[in-house]
C-alpha cells in the first residue's frame, strides 16, 4: 500500500513537473517582439513608493514617461498600462495596485470608456496573463473573457499557448526562467520617428454615449479612490489617431463636473505642451515618442506637483538612489535605442519593424 | 457537452470517484443520473424525446414479454390437449397480440426520428421538384437521436424475436438506452451483451481502470492531435470546389480518410476506454478497416455494430421475408436460378444501403453515397467468379504485394466515396472526381497554393507521426489475431512502461491537441449523424 501511495505520488510530482515545464517554455516570452506583453508583470519588482499611479491603455504607457517626471519635479511616478486595457482591466490593475502601496493621485486616460464589453482575447492577454494571481486577476478575467475563453487557460496558461511548440525559438529555452527588464516605471521607450502624413476622419456612429458597463467601472474606480483618500484626475492623452468625438469629451467633462474630478483633455493644449506631429510620435500619430513623451511629463508634471502638492523627492536619501538607477537605465536605453536606429533604421530589439 | 471539452473531463472524474464511493448496489443509479444530467446538457427539451423512445420502448417490450410468457404457460398448462392446428392458431392469435405492440411502438419511434430528421429534407425536395415554397420545420435534432433510436428499437426486436425477456425496471432500460459514453456516437450495442456488465456490481480495477484510461487518453490523441488538425484543410479543400481540383481532390480523398478514421475511432475509444474505466464493457466498432482487401471486408470491419444492426434487423428479416421468397421463386421460374437467387440479395442491399445512407443524413450526398456503395458491393459479388479464377491463375496474386495492393485500392475506392460526406452535393462530388483524371495541378500542392489550406508543415509532421502510430497499433492489433485489444497487450509490459506510456499520451494531448482559442471547438463528425 505505501509502496503504491509512494508510486502515485512520485507520478503525479513527475507529470506536474513536465507540465509547469512545459508551460514555462510555451508560454510567449515578449521579448524582442510585443514586448508590451510584459508591462503588466514588471510592475511587482518595481511596486511601492509612488505618489502617482497611472492606469489606463498604451495613451499613457507610451506617452508619458515617469522618469523625466522625476528628473524634472521629483515626483514618484508608475504607469501600470497595457494594450487595449479596458476600463474594467483597469479597475482591477488599481485595486490590486492598492494593496501594494496607496499614491496621492491617480491617473486614469478616458479613452477606454469607448469599449463597453470585452474586445479580443489577444489584448486581454497581454494585461491578464502578467498579473499575479488574487482575487483582483480572478475577478479581472472574469469580467474580460470573451465567449471562447475559459478561466482555466488563465490558471494553466499552457492550455492557451500548447500550440505554440512549432513556433519556439532560441528565445525560448533563454528567457524559460527569467525575463528581461524593458520598461521605465511602466513606460514604453521609443525614439524612433514616423511623422504624421494624414488626420483621420471621424466616422459618424449611430451612438455615441458610452456604454452603461463602461460607465459602471468609471463609478467603482471614483468610489475606490474615494475610499483610499486618493485624488483622481482624468485625462485624455494626445494623439492623432484614434479620433476623440466632440461627444465623448461632452461626457468625460459632464462626468468629471458632475463627480467634482479634474479632468485635462491634452488634445487641447498641444501647441503649449510643444507637440510636433513632425518629430514626437514614432507610428503616425498613435502614440508619441520619446521626445514627445518628455514634453509631455514636463507639461503635465507641472500640473501635478502645483495642483496636487506632490512633494519632490529628489532630496531623499531613501528613495533618490533607487531613482538614480532608474535614470542611468533609461539613458542608456535612449542610447541604445539611438545606435540601433543608426547602425540598422529601425528599433531592431525594440519591437521596431524595419521598413523595407 | 463535447467529449473533448473541459466540462466533460470535469464531469467524467466527478463520475469515475462517486462511482467507486458509493455502495457497489447504487453504481448503475448513479450512470443513469450521470447519463441524464450528460443528455441535459445538449438541452434540458431534449430529455423529453429520450424519455419518450425510452418509455414507450420499454413499456412496449415489457408487454410483449407478458403476451408472451403468457403463451407458454398456457402451452405448457395445455401440453397434449391441443393439436397442432389448434398450438398454431392461438400462436396466430398471440403474435397478432404482440405484433400491436411492436408496430405502434416501431412506428412511433421511428416516426419521431423521421420527422425530427427528414421533415425539411422532404420539403425541400417537394419544392425543387414541384416549384413550391413550403417553409422548413427546422426542428432541432437531439442529440445522438440515431443512435439512441437504433439501440432501442435492436432491443424491442429481440424481445419480440423472444431472444430475450424485456427489463422489467424502466430505470435499468432507461440507462441501457442513455449510457452516456454511446450515447452521441455509439456503439450501438445490443441490450443482452451491454447489460451483462452495466447493471452489475463493479470493484474497482487497476488493470482495468489503466487500460481504460490509456484507450480514453490515446482517443483524444486521435480526436485532437491528428483529426481535428487536418480538418481545417478538409475544410477548405472541400469549402472551394472550383480552387482545388485534380490533385487536390486526391489529396482531399487522403485527408478526409485519415480526419474520419481518427475521429470517429478516437471517439469510440473514449467511449470503450470510459466503459473499461467503470467495468462496462462495449463491443468494439472498428477492427482495422483500412486493411481491408474489398469492400465487402471493410464493411465487416467500420462502424462494425451499425453494419450488424442492419443485417440483423433489415437485411436478413428482408431476404428471408414470405414475400421476397415468393418474388425469388416466381424469378428463378420465369428468369431462371441465377436471377432468382440473386433478387432477395439484391434487393435487400439495395434497401439496407439505402437504409445506411438515409440514417447518415438527411441529404442526397448520402443517399447517392449508400448507393455507390451498394453499386460496389453487388459488383463484387457479381465479379467473385472472374476474381476466383484469376486468383486460380496468377499465383503472385496470393503475395503480400498482392495484398497491399487490394488494400490501398480498396482505401482509395472508399476514400472517393466517402467524400460525398463533405462536398455540398453530389454533382459538384462527382465533377471534383472526375477533375483527378482532368485537371492534373500536382506540382501546385507543393507550391503556395498549400498555405491556404489552414494547416503548415509542423502540422503534417504531427499527422504523418499520428498515422504511423495508428498504423502499429493496427499491426499490433492484427498479429494479435484480432483477440487482444492494444490497450491490454501493455498489461504484460512493466508498470513502468504502461505509466511512462499514459503520462506521455497525456502530455501529447495537452501540448499537441487542436484546442483552445484558435481552434473551433469540433464536435466528432459521427455525431450529427
Amino acid at each position: 500500500m505505501k509502496k503504491r501511495v509512494i508510486s502515485i505520488i512520485l507520478i503525479t510530482a513527475v507529470t506536474v513537473g513536465l507540465l509547469y515545464l512545459a508551460q514555462r517554455l510555451l508560454e510567449p516570452k515578449y521579448i524582442n517582439d510585443i514586448i508590451e506583453g510584459r508591462l503588466i508583470e514588471e510592475y511587482y519588482d518595481n511596486a511601492g513608493g509612488n505618489d502617482v499611479i497611472f492606469v489606463g491603455d498604451c495613451e499613457l504607457y507610451e506617452n508619458i514617461s515617469p522618469i523625466k517626471m522625476w528628473e524634472e519635479y521629483g515626483i514618484t511616478s508608475y504607469i501600470r498600462g497595457s494594450s487595449q486595457q479596458l476600463i474594467w482591466q483597469s479597475y482591477y490593475l488599481l485595486e490590486e495596485t492598492l494593496k501594494y502601496e496607496t499614491p496621492k493621485v491617480v491617473v486614469f486616460n478616458m479613452l477606454s470608456l469607448q469599449y463597453n464589453e470585452p474586445q479580443r482575447e489577444a489584448y486581454n492577454r497581454l494585461t491578464l496573463d502578467g498579473m499575479r494571481w488574487s482575487s483582483s486577476k480572478w475577478n479581472a478575467i472574469n469580467a474580460s473573457m470573451m465567449e471562447d475563453e475559459s478561466m482555466l487557460s488563465y490558471i494553466f496558461p499552457l492550455l492557451r499557448y500548447h500550440s505554440r511548440w512549432s513556433e519556439l525559438t532560441a528565445e525560448d529555452f533563454e528567457y524559460m526562467f527569467s525575463t528581461k527588464k524593458s520598461f521605465h516605471q511602466g513606460y514604453l521607450m521609443r525614439v524612433d520617428v514616423r511623422p504624421v502624413t494624414s488626420t483621420p476622419t471621424p466616422v459618424p456612429k449611430a451612438d455615441y454615449s458610452f456604454g452603461e458597463n463602461a460607465w459602471k467601472y468609471m463609478d467603482m474606480i471614483t468610489a475606490l479612490c474615494k475610499e483610499h483618500g486618493i485624488k483622481l484626475v482624468l485625462v485624455k492623452a494626445p494623439s492623432v489617431n484614434p479620433y476623440w468625438y466632440d461627444e465623448w469629451e461632452t461626457q468625460a467633462e459632464d462626468y468629471a463636473a458632475k463627480n467634482g474630478l479634474d479632468y485635462y483633455n491634452f488634445l487641447e493644449v498641444q501647441d503649449e505642451i510643444g507637440l510636433d506631429w513632425n518629430t514626437d510620435t514614432y507610428d503616425g500619430g498613435l502614440h508619441l515618442n520619446l521626445s514627445g513623451a518628455e514634453k509631455m511629463s514636463v507639461y503635465f508634471g507641472k500640473i501635478l506637483q502645483e495642483k496636487y502638492g506632490l512633494e519632490d523627492h529628489r532630496g531623499d536619501t531613501d528613495i533618490a538612489p533607487a531613482w538614480s538607477e532608474k535614470v542611468d537605465f533609461y539613458n542608456n536605453m535612449r542610447d541604445d535605442q539611438y545606435r540601433e536606429l543608426e547602425e540598422y533604421g529601425y528599433l531592431k530589439s525594440y519591437g521596431g519593424r524595419k521598413v523595407d | 457537452m463535447l467529449f473533448t471539452s473541459y466540462g466533460f473531463i470535469a464531469f467524467l472524474i466527478a463520475i469515475f470517484l462517486l462511482y467507486y464511493i458509493i455502495p457497489k448496489k447504487y453504481q448503475w443509479m448513479l450512470l443513469l443520473v450521470g447519463s441524464y444530467v450528460f443528455y441535459a446538457f445538449s438541452g434540458i427539451r431534449f430529455l423529453l424525446y429520450i424519455a419518450v423512445t425510452t418509455l414507450t420502448t420499454w413499456f412496449s417490450a415489457v408487454r410483449i414479454t407478458a403476451i408472451q410468457k403468457e403463451r407458454n404457460e398456457y402451452f405448457d398448462a395445455h401440453k397434449g390437449e391441443m393439436d397442432r392446428d389448434g398450438k398454431k392458431a392461438y400462436k396466430a392469435a398471440t403474435k397478432k397480440k404482440t405484433r400491436v405492440w411492436f408496430l405502434l411502438c416501431l412506428l412511433l419511434n421511428l416516426g419521431i426520428l423521421a420527422v425530427i430528421k427528414y421533415t425539411d429534407f422532404v420539403i425541400a425536395n417537394i419544392n425543387s421538384i414541384f416549384g413550391t415554397e413550403t417553409a422548413f420545420m427546422r426542428f432541432a435534432v437531439p442529440l445522438g437521436i440515431s443512435y439512441y433510436t437504433f439501440k432501442s428499437l435492436g432491443y424491442l426486436i429481440d424481445v419480440n424475436r423472444g431472444k430475450y425477456e424485456a427489463q422489467k425496471n424502466p430505470a435499468k432500460f432507461a440507462l441501457f438506452v442513455s449510457f452516456f459514453p454511446q450515447v452521441i456516437q455509439g456503439p450501438i450495442s445490443r441490450y443482452d451483451k451491454l447489460s451483462e456488465t452495466l447493471f452489475a456490481q463493479h470493484s474497482y480495477d487497476r488493470i482495468k481502470v489503466r487500460q481504460g484510461l490509456t484507450r480514453v487518453l490515446w482517443g483524444f490523441c486521435k480526436k485532437l492531435v491528428i483529426a481535428d488538425r487536418l480538418m481545417p484543410a478538409v475544410k477548405a479543400l472541400s469549402g472551394s470546389p472550383e480552387e482545388f481540383q485534380g490533385a487536390w481532390v486526391v489529396m482531399l480523398i487522403l485527408f478526409y480518410a485519415i480526419e474520419l478514421y481518427a475521429d470517429f475511432t478516437g471517439g469510440i475509444d473514449i467511449a470503450i476506454g470510459i466503459g473499461q474505466m467503470l467495468g462496462v464493457d462495449m463491443e468494439e466498432n472498428f477492427r482495422t478497416p483500412f486493411f481491408s482487401k474489398n469492400i465487402n471486408e471493410y464493411w465487416t470491419r467500420w462502424h462494425i455494430t451499425m453494419g450488424t444492426w442492419f443485417k440483423d434487423y433489415i437485411f436478413y428479416p428482408i431476404s428471408v421475408s414470405g414475400w421476397m421468397m415468393k418474388l425469388s421463386r416466381s424469378a428463378r421460374e420465369k428468369m431462371g436460378k441465377g436471377v432468382g437467387k440473386r433478387i432477395p440479395v439484391y434487393l435487400a442491399n439495395i434497401i439496407v444501403w439505402f437504409a445506411t445512407g438515409l440514417w447518415h443524413g438527411a441529404a442526397w450526398n448520402f443517399i447517392v453515397w449508400g448507393m455507390l456503395n451498394c453499386v460496389v458491393t453487388v459488383a463484387s459479388y457479381e465479379m467473385e467468379p472472374l476474381y476466383k479464377k484469376f486468383h486460380g491463375a496468377a499465383r503472385w496474386s496470393n503475395t503480400i504485394g498482392y495484398d497491399i495492393f487490394q488494400m490501398i485500392r480498396t482505401f482509395w475506392l472508399m476514400g472517393a466515396i466517402r467524400i460525398l460526406d463533405v462536398y455540398r452535393d453530389v454533382p459538384v462530388s462527382f465533377a471534383q472526381v472526375g477533375t483527378i483524371f482532368t485537371s492534373g495541378g500536382w506540382g501546385e500542392v507543393f507550391g503556395e497554393k498549400f498555405s491556404r489550406l489552414g494547416v503548415s508543415v509542423p502540422d503534417l509532421v504531427i499527422v504523418c507521426i499520428g498515422c504511423v502510430a495508428m498504423i502499429i497499433i493496427s499491426i499490433l492489433f492484427r498479429r494479435s489475431g484480432e483477440k487482444v485489444r492494444p490497450c491490454e497487450m501493455l498489461t504484460a509490459r512493466p508498470v513502468l512502461l504502461q505509466t511512462v506510456l499514459l503520462v506521455g499520451l497525456f502530455l501529447l494531448v495537452v501540448i499537441f491537441g487542436a484546442y483552445g482559442v484558435g481552434y473551433d471547438a469540433n464536435q466528432f463528425i459521427y455525431n450529427q449523424f
